[in-house]
């Protein structure tokens, strides 16, 4: 029902108080597109080349060779698992994926483990030369890894343990076994974790630790009580650069992995680039498994990063 | 329920002295105010006692018990921080409980235990919320709750309201003396502001650059402030201090400001005898300084003529601030004063609530001298 009398200063500023809510709307929807459609337009451009490689694993050799990956949206009937299958059960792949699986969880584990309480200790306990030990480790961001290939595979062959490992195989300790390339990524991964959790650490606010040792924590109750669920989006950040470096490391697994039998993806695919040459459609197929555990390992944690769990802790 | 005692305590930070000698007992179910400015070591006095800090010299007891090196925990305290300090990642039922899971106490007593500290706050509907889906005012009471479910022998309070809007501020103060009154413990409660220890506390303790200046009742350190920091410390606006010489014998004897003189009243002729011929600092506070036409009856009126540079309407009160000789102060006068800015305004000075402070050691002269 239309007001009766709509020239009253009360009767026109609520009629008025809609379209100026939908005007200024409006005109914010207008001035986001804009930025949305470059959003789109980049996101579309960096992952072109992922979608190329995995439309060319669903096509059969000739197809690759005669034309473009963009035709396959034409005859979307020829697309075929082919490659896949042979890539999984005649080159190895299969094992290669465990052995990846094998050598990257508990290198991951074992960093973010070691790390997070080298980390406590550097951010929270008091002890004599903390600040200089601390510097010492950040110091060994720097290091390159080629520089420590030689000397660390010339200790593992002096300390190879030559008895096999049950269950996972290959040898128990030393070169060609799965607890030697542990070791080495952890080594390799922990400068950069301790940096990263103790900086975390650091930020957490002091008032919150004070308050669990008055409820009467421990050391360990704090840790375990307050810090670490805290710490999860820098947890979760690194666990997901942790799993990514030992993934796709290929250089580490070169030198220290003699087995064939323990060759993790990357090796393996390195070794059908040189030992198929051209037969891209196998190597488009293996790239994109190996692709396929990174891939569900970050959605599975992303959510972790934008989270912003420390919200509320203090007034802020 | 227990007492605390500083027995000669200092605390040093390298070549900073945070708390210096610091000596006070405080008695069982006292509620004791620590107030200085910041930086006066006062929140360093209340973390020696928790625990937080180790004491570099003296002795802290609780009770009968000498607790320098038994750990925060077992010292049977709890403690509300300026910053609530609330465990983000749990609900406000775990906020509160988390020190009793701690101790193993059995899940039925926490329950109960939980529920009824919520009760005392009124916060039993946000028991399941966590600390970030609450308002300021909340979280302070989730801190106070996490405190009182402890029932601790002492609590300790470091600045809880500071984070609060005003008016909350005020209510949060009444509701804690309330539960001073109801749990009937030790509070020991640090503030830089002297309206909430004035307010709040059966004592004060004043600190100044790590040393207590003077420990009494509101009332006590109000009257009678044993040198120039309480006296403009503690009572909002602050005294006014006038440099002045005593001059005149007996019945003669008067304060010269340069700017103006004032009558010493025969009660205080005594206490300044042996400053005649000196300096001393003169102090008056704001109320005491009347407009002379609406002047309180019974009072040793003291004419000063001054001039008004701003006037500042409060409602039921004026505050002038007024000039003499170069000197500026301050008057809080009836409302219906006709004083305006630029004009000169007639002033009576009451001066039966003069303080005087020997203007070396700027300790007081008199019957507010430390004793």
């Amino acid at each position: 029902m239309a007001r009766q009398n709509p020239s009253t200063p009360n009767g026109s500023t609520v009629a008025a108080a809609p379209l100026t809510l939908a005007l200024r709307t409006g005109r914010r929807l207008a001035g986001r597109v804009p930025l949305h459609l470059a959003l789109i337009g980049l996101m579309l451009l960096w992952s072109i080349p992922t979608i190329a490689l995995l439309v060319s694993s669903f096509r059969e050799a000739t197809a690759i060779a005669s034309s473009g990956w963009w035709n396959a949206i034409k005859e979307p009937l020829d697309l075929t698992v082919d490659n896949y299958q042979r890539v999984l059960e005649k080159q190895g792949m299969a094992r290669a994926f465990f052995n990846s699986v094998i050598i990257t969880v508990p290198s991951t584990v074992l960093v973010i483990l070691v790390a997070a309480w080298a980390a406590y200790a550097f951010a929270w306990m008091k002890f004599p030369a903390r600040n200089l030990l601390f510097l010492l480790m950040v110091a060994l961001l720097v290091v390159p890894v080629q520089m420590t290939l030689i000397p660390v595979l010339r200790l593992y062959t002096d300390v190879t343990v030559d008895a096999e490992l049950p269950i996972l195989g290959g040898r128990i300790f030393g070169t060609s076994s799965f607890v030697g390339m542990w070791v080495a990524h952890t080594a390799y991964g922990l400068p950069f974790a301790i940096y990263l959790l103790r900086n975390f650490f650091g930020s957490l606010p002091r008032d919150l630790f004070e308050s669990a040792y008055l409820d009467g924590a421990s050391d360990l109750g704090v840790f375990f009580r307050i810090v670490l669920p805290l710490s999860m989006p820098a947890i979760s950040a690194l666990a997901i650069f942790q799993f990514l470096w030992v993934w796709n490391d290929l250089l580490v697994a070169l030198i220290l992995l003699g087995d064939p039998n323990l060759a993790p993806m990357t090796l393996k695919i390195s070794n059908l680039v040189s030992s198929f040459g051209t037969n891209y459609q196998v190597l488009t197929a293996a790239a994109f498994v190996s692709m396929t555990l990174p891939l569900i390992i970050f959605f599975a944690l992303q959510r972790y990063f934008v989270q912003g769990i420390l919200s509320g802790a203090v007034k802020g | 329920m227990a007492t605390v005692t500083y027995d000669h305590v200092t605390k040093r930070f390298e070549s900073i002295v945070a708390v210096n000698d610091f000596n006070l007992m405080i008695p069982d179910k006292e509620f004791l105010v620590l107030v200085g400015p910041s930086g006066c070591g006062k929140s360093t006095a209340l973390r020696l006692l928790a625990g937080l800090e180790e004491i570099t010299e003296g002795n802290v007891y609780i009770g009968d018990r000498l607790v320098n090196q038994i750990p925060a925990k077992d010292r049977d305290i709890a403690m509300v921080f300026q910053s609530y300090a609330l465990y983000p990642h749990m609900s406000v039922h775990d906020n509160m409980a988390f020190g009793l899971t701690l101790r193993k106490t059995p899940k039925e007593e926490i329950g109960r235990r939980v529920h009824e500290a919520a009760q005392i706050l009124g916060i039993e509907d946000l028991l399941k919320r966590k600390p970030r889906q609450l308002s300021g005012g909340q979280r302070q009471r989730v801190a106070l709750g996490r405190a009182i479910v402890r029932d601790p022998a002492v609590f300790l309070l470091d600045e809880p309201l500071s984070n609060l809007d005003a008016k909350l501020r005020v209510q949060t103060r009444a509701e804690i003396s309330k539960l001073h009154q109801r749990l009937g413990t030790t509070f020991i409660y640090v503030t830089h502001d002297q309206v909430e220890a004035m307010t709040m506390a059966t004592r004060i303790a004043v600190m100044k650059d790590g040393l207590l200046q003077q420990v009494g009742s509101p009332q006590d350190l109000y009257d009678q402030p044993h040198n120039t920091f309480v006296a403009g410390f503690i009572g909002s606006p602050a005294m006014n201090f006038f440099q002045a010489t005593v001059k005149g014998q007996r019945e003669e004897m008067h304060l010269d400001t340069g700017g103006f003189r004032v009558p010493v009243p025969a009660s205080r002729v005594n206490d300044l005898l042996p400053y005649l011929g000196k300096e001393v600092i003169f102090g008056i506070r704001p109320e005491n300084v009347h407009d002379q036409e609406y002047q309180p009856p019974n009072i040793e009126a003291a004419p000063v003529t001054a001039m008004v540079d701003v006037t500042e309407l409060m409602g039921n009160e004026i505050f002038l601030h007024l000039v003499e000789g170069g000197k500026p102060f301050l008057a809080r006068v009836d409302p219906r004063t006709r004083a305006r800015p630029g004009q000169e305004v007639r002033v009576a000075f009451d001066m039966a609530r003069m303080h005087a402070f020997d203007s070396e050691t700027e300790k007081a002269i008199g019957p507010s001298e430390e004793r």
